[in-house]
């Protein structure tokens, strides 16, 4: 036998624990990503107007390279200095759905384990935050690519 | 025969604590209990290379300062109990290391140290041993890095969480010498109510809390009026109220004398969301501000029981619910 709780008693637990347990402010966490996700985009818009003014020669897919890099730097750097942990946890999907959120989850996890070595422990867990991102991100734009192919075919 | 009841152990002999010390990070030291630590960490690396190594500079420096306190010299303790949070315990088998004595390391999670203050007392009311450290500790960033993500990135908490304690208590026990005498120790067993968030603690390990105090007091044929104290390890204020109701539940009232280590070491302002948890947490609360109040009379009998919960990152991400445990002993002026 083991010490486990029957069945009623553990529903009836998970009831009062599901009762007292405070939920996520999900409005709040809502407004505040929209405005810095907002935020976010009026700074990237910002630097691809600058980047337009700056180097008139460049195109408009490679201004939109310039303003994801600059992104990206801006971010490293915050996550760096120990700053942008601070505005994550206020800002939430905001500054995490973004190309922002994608940059500090590999530059955190790069300071992170550092320590562990330059081969086995930063190259190696590198994209541990990441990782996941890219492969479904891949994944799920493969499946819609195949979808939209078949559309096409029929149509 | 020394027991009484199923789960019960009484130390005819009443080991003693003879000399305790604590040490905490800057967050712990920046909470209500302030004026109880002696020590604290003033950055979190403490000039180490990295946490880790921190965790283990803290609980050596917690063992070697009970030691030094205890009067006792080096060559007089017989033993070494320790345990932590990481993978294989490295900060406790790294710090005994550099003590030159009998070691145990053990594992209970938030609950080793009243673990290892139950050995202990085993060992010295047998007579086996004259004086035996007991220590624990954790570190809130290397905890981090090990149960969940990075330090620098940028998500948020969930409203149920609690925060690691970074800090290390450790407790000299021996039959000579004055201080507080632990009586009775009543071990828990492995309780399971079906909780798999991982990011909710207080509520996993509650039942166990309860369990090991419904035992306590069956076998002892008290109740919680007989305790100036009922002291829980790390549930936090979620894990608390629902020990309360829950304990309600059973006809056993603790509402008036009941406190928890990880809710008396943050205060609300500090946004540690449920409190504090971690083996590092009971060890530095219990060694300060608990032991001082048992000396200086304001508790004559305390009962406390530490909890842990015995999940590992495995277990949570193939979906297992989290077993808990709590230990309780009785320790007296």
């Amino acid at each position: 036998m083991i010490n486990a709780a029957s069945k009623e008693v553990k529903e009836k637990y998970d009831k009062l624990v599901n009762e007292m347990t405070p939920k996520s402010p999900h409005l709040k966490n809502i407004i505040m990503a929209f405005i810095f996700g907002g935020l976010v985009c009026v700074l990237g818009q910002a630097i691809y107007d600058t980047s337009s003014t700056l180097f008139p020669n460049l195109s408009s897919t490679e201004l939109g390279s310039v303003q994801s890099i600059v992104l990206i730097f801006i971010t490293a750097l915050l996550t760096g200095l120990g700053i942008f942990d601070k505005i994550g946890n206020i800002a939430g999907a905001g500054t995490m759905i973004p190309i922002t959120g994608f940059a500090n989850a590999v530059s955190s996890t790069a300071i992170e384990f550092k320590k562990e070595g330059i081969i086995f422990g930063l190259s190696s867990k590198m994209y541990f935050v990441a990782g996941p991102v890219i492969v479904n991100g891949i994944t799920a734009s493969v499946i819609v690519g195949i979808i939209y192919y078949l559309i096409d075919l029929i149509f | 025969m020394k027991r009484v009841g199923k789960q019960t152990i009484i130390f005819e002999n009443k080991p003693k604590i003879i000399a305790n010390s604590a040490i905490v990070g800057p967050k712990e030291f920046a909470g209500p209990l302030k004026d109880f630590f002696d020590y604290r960490i003033i950055d979190d690396k403490w000039n180490e290379d990295s946490f880790e190594k921190a965790e283990r500079k803290m609980l050596e420096f917690a063992i070697c300062t009970a030691i030094r306190r205890s009067k006792k010299k080096l060559k007089n303790i017989d033993m070494l109990i320790a345990g932590d949070l990481l993978n294989q315990i490295i900060t406790s088998s790294y710090a005994a290391r550099k003590i030159d004595t009998m070691y145990l390391g053990i594992y209970n999670a938030c609950s080793t140290f009243t673990e290892a203050l139950a050995i202990g007392s085993v060992l010295i009311d047998g007579e086996y041993l004259n004086n035996v450290a007991c220590a624990t500790g954790s570190h809130f960033s290397t905890a981090e890095r090990q149960y969940r993500y990075p330090l620098e990135l940028g998500n948020q908490r969930t409203p149920a969480s609690q925060r690691t304690v970074t800090g290390a208590g450790c407790s000299i026990l021996s039959l000579e010498g004055e201080g507080p005498k632990i009586t009775m120790a009543t071990m828990g067993k492995v309780i399971d109510y079906g909780i798999k968030d991982a990011n909710n603690m207080g509520a996993a390990m509650a039942p166990a809390a309860m369990n090991t105090l419904l035992a306590h007091f069956e076998d002892t044929s008290t109740s919680p009026k007989d305790y100036d104290l009922i002291l829980t390890g790390d549930l936090g204020n979620l894990g608390s109220e629902l020990l309360k109701i829950i304990m309600n539940n059973h006809g056993v009232d603790i509402s008036k004398n009941h406190n928890d280590c990880g809710k008396l070491i943050y205060s609300d302002i500090q946004r540690t969301v449920q409190g504090g948890s971690g083996s590092g947490c009971s060890a530095s609360v219990f060694n300060s501000y608990i032991i001082k109040k048992l000396n200086s009379g304001e508790y004559n009998k305390i009962l406390f029981a530490a909890t842990g919960a015995l999940l590992s990152t495995v277990s949570t991400q193939q979906g297992d619910s989290i077993p808990a445990i709590a230990h309780a002993l009785v320790i007296e002026r």
